[in-house]
């Protein structure tokens, strides 16, 4: 076996067999998948419950007819008890609140002059449905006044559904811009998870080694670089093989926990899900559609994504962690890496706020695309950018710089690499780390 | 024809020595550590490395392991330039001991091991052969962090030489061992030396010098400031002063009678009987013969002993003279 294969052999094994890796890779889906469970639990549980609201109206303009009742809230009449009893019941608790519509000379100013009153601030899903229920009424009722047929109005409405096309002649619609997003957003936000993760696994385990003092007698057997590639090496495919762990356990217990609990895993997913794409999906969610949903992920451009994925990520991976591996080999304890990872974690973080404000709004805006070029955001974001499209060449342009960056970075790191771990005792500036990129051999 | 005879000779010269620096010069930004040092290492020789601690034997040691790269001069191992090959002949075991704390011990002896280039059944006999002798057979499953400083550095010294290295560098081997555990080592390293290794010795430990080295250098302040056989160096620092104690009834008068003819020093040691005792320093030409002759005429000698500088005074003589 060559070196570098017993290296990368060693930092694996000793990562797998490590108590809290075990713990993490097998409890972590567990738990992410009860609390999933609870939440959607809990959520089940709060719309079972019923509100009570009841309405005084003093204008005489609202019938019951203005206030359907829904599964969460069931209105009723007190107009003819008057407000103030009516407001010591809900303050008995008899009623969670009450509305109050007075009698006003204008519906502007009635609009602007009815009351609610509650015990506990209620919460703002429960108001606005109130405004809204009030507003169709006062706008109907000012239509009426203009003379105007709500039926004409009503047969007005037309729902326009724009098809999308692209210059390849594909086709692509809301459903499918929700996937992409999706698509984008899980793989930039895994490689995140992913490069801070095992990032830091790597620097702990390079603190280690120069604690124990061992590294000296590695060195000498092996270059630094040999060693720090190994470990980078070596720790990302135990990191892939947790991922993967993950997946397919986060796969069997969501089937357990439907079969057990009865909690509908796809509610849960949707539910984390912005609500204008939760429209989208509930549209289609009728049988003839679901061939729809097939067809329009088999159209996504799969083989294309999977292997950007895998530059993106690794190339990402290789970038950070030769970093984490340089921050270290400067320090002599973990807690002594603060300041250092600081302007390390910074591109990382901003990569995916940016990824998710800019990308999913204009996945070719100037701002998506210029940070899905600058290389230490770019794995991040062009991920996120990927499954919309991108150009050839601003691809080529990104891919480039991410290798240009990553070898030098990886120079870089390994300069401060072979000069940090045989240096003790006091805690470098960033001024040291420089002088030591520039000592010779 | 007069060249390559010449390169021809100095070929022979070096095949004698296993190690040769010549003019290494290393610098860490405005630091010398090392300034024009060259070194001359025989083989199967036990060459103590000796210097005050910051003196730059460590960085020399790095050197010769490649571990860091000199800016000037060239290290010649075996006869040729070091080359990166060469780590597989080469043991170290650093003055910071180091092993992985949660790693087991056979593991961690095996992967090591197959660092030096050893494969993995070659690894594993002669891990048994070590193992068997230190009687260490128990602790192959035994994590290092479950063994006492003692046991680790057993563990310490057989990774060290189980390659069967042609140079090994101790950097202060005997801190941390008890007396006994000591002695066991001091002897394997001199069985390796006969066998064949060439054995680096870096240490301010000068009892153990004297023990064990046949060559030393002297590293002061990133300057070789000494280098030669321990019994030249030992030659060319002795005093010609010699104790000398007589048991005499009148020994003021003997001491008199000795201070007309010889530069006599006051001293201080043990003997049986009370009588005189002297340090007495001969003058060039002069001849250590006559002056016991002349002791014997004054009464029973019973002490005679040259003052031979140990290995400690040189050091402290060569580094105070350097500063």
């Amino acid at each position: 076996m060559s070196k570098l294969k017993l290296i990368i052999h060693r930092e694996f094994i000793a990562k797998v067999r490590n108590k809290s890796f075990l713990i993490m890779t097998f409890l972590s889906p567990i738990l992410m998948v009860v609390m999933g469970a609870l939440v959607v639990f809990l959520m089940k549980k709060n719309d079972e419950k019923v509100k009570d609201i009841v309405y005084v109206d003093a204008s005489g303009l609202f019938t019951k007819a203005n206030f359907k009742d829904s599964k969460t809230v069931k209105y009723q009449d007190y107009t003819a008890l008057g407000l103030t009893e009516t407001k010591n019941k809900v303050e008995n608790g008899d009623f969670y609140g009450v509305l109050y519509i007075p009698k006003k000379d204008s519906l502007e100013l009635l609009a602007k002059s009815i009351e609610f009153y509650s015990t506990d601030s209620p919460g703002m899903s429960l108001m606005g449905g109130l405004e809204s229920k009030v507003e169709i009424h006062l706008r109907n009722l000012k239509l009426t006044h203009f003379e105007i047929d709500l039926m004409q109005i009503k047969a007005s409405d037309i729902d326009s559904d724009i098809k999308m096309f692209n210059f390849s002649g594909e086709e692509s619609s809301k459903l499918i811009n929700g996937l992409k997003i999706a698509v984008g957003a899980i793989a930039g936000y895994l490689l995140m998870m992913f490069v801070m993760i095992y990032g830091t696994s790597v620097m702990r385990s390079v603190i280690e080694e120069k604690t124990s003092r061992i590294v000296e007698i590695i060195v000498s057997s092996v270059k630094p670089f040999q060693l720090m590639l190994g470990k980078i090496i070596g720790n990302a495919s135990a990191g892939l093989l947790q991922f993967f762990i993950w997946g397919v356990l986060l796969f069997l217990i969501s089937i357990v926990a439907s079969v057990v609990f009865g909690v509908d895993m796809v509610e849960m997913q949707t539910s984390k899900i912005p609500a204008d794409q939760l429209n989208a999906a509930k549209e289609v969610v009728n049988p003839d559609k679901i061939q729809l949903i097939l067809q329009e992920i088999s159209r996504l451009p799969i083989l294309k994504l999977f292997v950007l994925f895998i530059f993106y990520f690794l190339g990402g991976f290789f970038l950070y962690s030769s970093l984490f591996a340089a921050v270290g080999a400067a320090v002599d304890n973990e807690t002594d890496t603060q300041q250092f990872m600081l302007p390390i974690m910074l591109p990382l973080i901003l990569g995916v706020y940016v990824g998710f404000a800019t990308v999913m709004n204009d996945p070719h805006g100037p701002i998506a695309t210029i940070f899905s070029i600058v290389p230490f955001t770019s794995p991040i974001v062009m991920l996120m950018r990927v499954p919309f499209g991108v150009s050839w060449y601003e691809l080529a342009i990104s891919m480039a710089l991410l290798i240009v960056t990553f070898v030098f970075m990886v120079w870089i790191a390994a300069k401060i690499y072979r000069v940090g771990i045989l240096m003790y005792g006091k805690k470098p500036t960033y001024k040291d780390l420089y002088k030591w990129i520039k000592y010779k051999g | 024809m007069y060249g390559k005879y010449v390169s021809k000779k100095l070929n022979e010269k070096r095949m004698n020595n296993l190690l040769e620096i010549k003019n290494v010069v290393k610098t860490y930004g405005d630091f010398t550590a090392l300034n024009d040092v060259s070194l001359t290492i025989p083989k199967g020789s036990v060459f103590g490395l000796l210097g005050p601690n910051g003196a730059g034997k460590t960085s020399l040691i790095r050197i010769i392991n490649q571990i860091t790269m000199q800016d000037a001069g060239e290290v010649y191992f075996d006869g040729k330039l070091l080359a990166p090959n060469d780590v597989e002949h080469i043991g170290y075991m650093p003055e910071e001991r180091g092993l992985y704390k949660g790693m087991k011990v056979g593991e961690q002896a095996l992967y090591l091991a197959q660092l030096k280039g050893l494969s993995k059944s070659e690894a594993k006999k002669r891990l048994k052969y070590w193992f068997d002798k230190f009687d260490i057979s128990a602790w192959w499953d035994k994590k290092i962090e479950e063994l006492s400083k003692g046991m680790a550095q057993k563990v310490q010294f057989i990774v060290t030489v189980m390659h069967k290295p042609k140079l090994l560098i101790f950097d202060e081997p005997f801190s941390g061992f008890d007396p006994i555990n000591a002695q066991l080592i001091a002897k394997e390293i001199l069985q390796l030396r006969d066998e064949g290794a060439t054995i680096i010795f870096s240490t301010h430990r000068m009892e153990s010098v004297e023990e064990m080295c046949d060559y030393i250098a002297l590293i002061d302040q990133s300057n070789k400031i000494l280098e030669g056989k321990l019994d030249d160096i030992k030659r060319a620092f002795r005093t010609n002063t010699f104790q000398v104690g007589v048991e005499t009834a009148n020994p003021k008068e003997v001491a008199a009678r000795l201070k007309q003819l010889y530069a006599v020093f006051p001293a201080d040691f043990r003997i049986i009987n009370e009588g005189l005792k002297l340090n007495v320093t001969l003058k060039k030409g002069e001849n250590p013969n006559d002056l016991l002759s002349f002791l014997t005429s004054q009464g029973q000698v019973q002490h005679f002993v040259e003052l031979v500088p140990d290995a400690n005074e040189i050091f402290i003589q060569a580094v105070n003279k350097n500063s």
